[in-house]
């Protein structure tokens, strides 16, 4: 009763919504780089928020189903085919034993997540089963899963062939783009950019370099200099810090940034457009919108009163598909 | 204390900051720690975890369940800051704190002191004068932070004080024992890194398996002994 990767695609991983309460022993939460995605698909399967899902970039994983289990795919859309059949992200399907899941091309987005109704059956170290690839556990031995890998199910499920006509509607999906304006607020060291600098972070549009990655999103665009050099000593930061690096350029920090770090803060992505910007890769463009920290609030809030409306419905309909 | 010379700010909009200062000093560091831990074992609903640094404390929190919970507040930032806010003046002025002495022994082999050389030639001393200054003192592991276990230490005799290396390596062993400005640090992984190796300790500073996975915590003591010699009154009688 499991999931068997007969192609491990370039780095897939095992991820949930993060390990909390070690960041002061210097082990980030990590976590998938999408959550809007992965709570999505996890809820849509009748599952916890935080159940351990696949992380997948492009290539992808093949991935064959040697039981049969109601899955669903969401996040990038790499043209996900059952067998021979195209299928749609953000939808239950059934997989039958022995179905293949392939993905076929990028139509968009970078990352895919890959739920099954019940969860996978992971160990769990501090509180999570997401891998953290530092410090080498969690997931499945603390790496990128490789062919031959498998990943058992927690329950049976599958029962119904055409699982329902249930999607996740659009109007809950992040609006996802090549070219996003995420929202931002300040930093605590963007007083310290020159006048220049703060107008260029918000009236400049973004590259992603091809140097970003699950740890860190390299920005380039307009240099943006401090009015003064200003003495840093390290502190704590978080995913969606956006820091100034010596040479004007920003990195925005991810999943799997470092606990701490000395560069100088001038913003941070608000949590709720995150999403938006974990599906760009290389050559994609981002612009900034700068609002107060209590609208940031509001956003979250509001998105949490949508998945809790549209949990009812799914935790309902997820236990006609227990076999 | 009085909140006078504290700054508390948002980071993001799921953690706030409360800075002590911009310098690294163990008054300093003291108070973010003890700050720390009073987060830590008074958790307030929504509270995620806390982060001690060199100079400042951040905390972190579910901005969903603290708005939940502290309906008065009109943002979750406002309510964590109260909270901060009163826990920052209940801090003594002058931080007591009860310190482990961790000892660590070291390797200066050749093999392990990659830098040792170098930071000889940079101090105008020799490589035996370099190991004897850098153990004569007792650290202070004022953070942990940039990889799972690594403890930034300070601070260095300013003899031996050496800049981190022009482009860092691209894979420092595991154990490696490093110095950067006035600060040192154990790399607990393997890991690419900028510091002057100067030894290397065979002592799991990591160990994911265990409930505290990192040997040593912000506000430990660290006093590094020669493996082959464990004998702290020969290394003693050297520190003049």
């Amino acid at each position: 009763m499991s999931l068997l990767l007969q192609k491990p695609g370039i780095l897939t991983t095992v991820q949930d919504l993060g390990r909390n309460g070690y960041r002061r022993f210097g082990v980030n939460p990590g976590g998938a780089m999408d959550r809007a995605a992965a709570r999505l698909i996890n809820i849509l399967l009748g599952n916890d928020d935080n159940e351990a899902l696949l992380e997948m970039h492009f290539p992808a994983a093949e991935l064959l189903f040697e039981a049969k289990a109601t899955f669903a795919v969401g996040g990038g859309d790499f043209s996900p085919k059952l067998d021979s059949d195209a299928i749609e992200n953000w939808r239950p399907m059934a997989a039958k034993k022995g179905s293949t899941l392939r993905f076929g091309g990028k139509a968009s987005g970078n990352r895919a997540y890959l739920a099954v109704a019940g969860g996978f059956r992971l160990e769990n170290w501090l509180g999570s089963s997401g891998t953290n690839l530092a410090a080498q556990i969690g997931g499945i031995d603390g790496r990128k899963l490789d062919a031959g890998d498998r990943l058992g199910f927690r329950k049976k499920t599958g029962k119904n062939k055409s699982v329902d006509s249930r999607r996740i509607s659009t109007s809950i999906l992040p609006p996802y783009s090549r070219f996003p304006t995420v929202r931002i607020i300040a930093g605590p060291e963007v007083q310290s950019l020159d006048k220049r600098g703060r107008a260029s972070l918000v009236n400049h549009d973004f590259s992603i370099l091809n140097n970003s990655n699950r740890m860190g999103f390299r920005l380039s665009g307009e240099p943006i200099s401090l009015s003064k050099p200003i003495e840093m000593i390290s502190s704590a930061v978080g995913f969606g810090t956006i820091q100034l690096l010596p040479d004007g350029q920003m990195i925005v920090l991810m999943a799997d940034h470092q606990t701490t770090g000395g560069y100088p803060r001038v913003a941070h992505v608000i949590s709720h457009d995150l999403p938006l910007l974990a599906q760009l890769g290389a050559g994609d463009k981002v612009a900034f919108h700068l609002i107060e920290a209590s609208e940031a609030e509001e956003l979250a809030l509001e998105f949490e009163r949508e998945l809790s409306f549209f949990r009812i419905g799914c935790k309902f309909q997820a236990q006609s598909w227990a076999s | 204390m009085s909140l006078g010379k504290v700054r508390i700010f948002p980071l993001g909009d799921s953690a706030l900051t409360v800075e002590f200062g911009n310098v690294i000093s163990t008054a300093l560091n003291k108070k973010a720690i003890a700050l720390a831990n009073i987060f830590e074992q008074a958790r307030f609903p929504g509270f995620i975890e806390s982060v001690p640094a060199y100079a400042s404390t951040t905390v972190f929190y579910d901005l969903i369940a603290v708005r939940r919970n502290f309906p008065d507040f009109p943002t979750a930032f406002e309510a964590v800051k109260d909270i901060a806010s009163k826990a920052v003046s209940e801090l003594a002025d002058d931080t007591e704190e009860t310190s482990r002495t961790i000892e660590i022994p070291m390797h200066f082999d050749d093999a392990s002191a990659l830098d040792l050389t170098f930071v000889a030639k940079m101090s105008r001393l020799s490589p035996d004068e370099v190991v004897e200054i850098f153990m004569c003192r007792i650290y202070r592991v004022f953070m942990i932070g940039f990889l799972p276990g690594f403890s930034y230490m300070g601070e260095v005799d300013e003899r031996i004080v050496v800049l981190r290396k022009e482009s860092p390596r691209l894979l420092v062993p595991k154990g490696s024992v490093g110095i950067a400005g006035k600060q040192t640090g154990i790399y607990s992984l393997a890991s690419p890194g900028g510091w002057q190796i100067i030894g290397r300790t065979a002592l799991e500073m990591f160990t994911p398996g265990q409930k505290t996975p990192s040997l040593l915590r912000a506000g430990d003591l660290v006093r590094f002994v020669k493996a082959d010699h464990q004998l702290l009154l020969a290394d003693a009688q050297a520190c003049a």
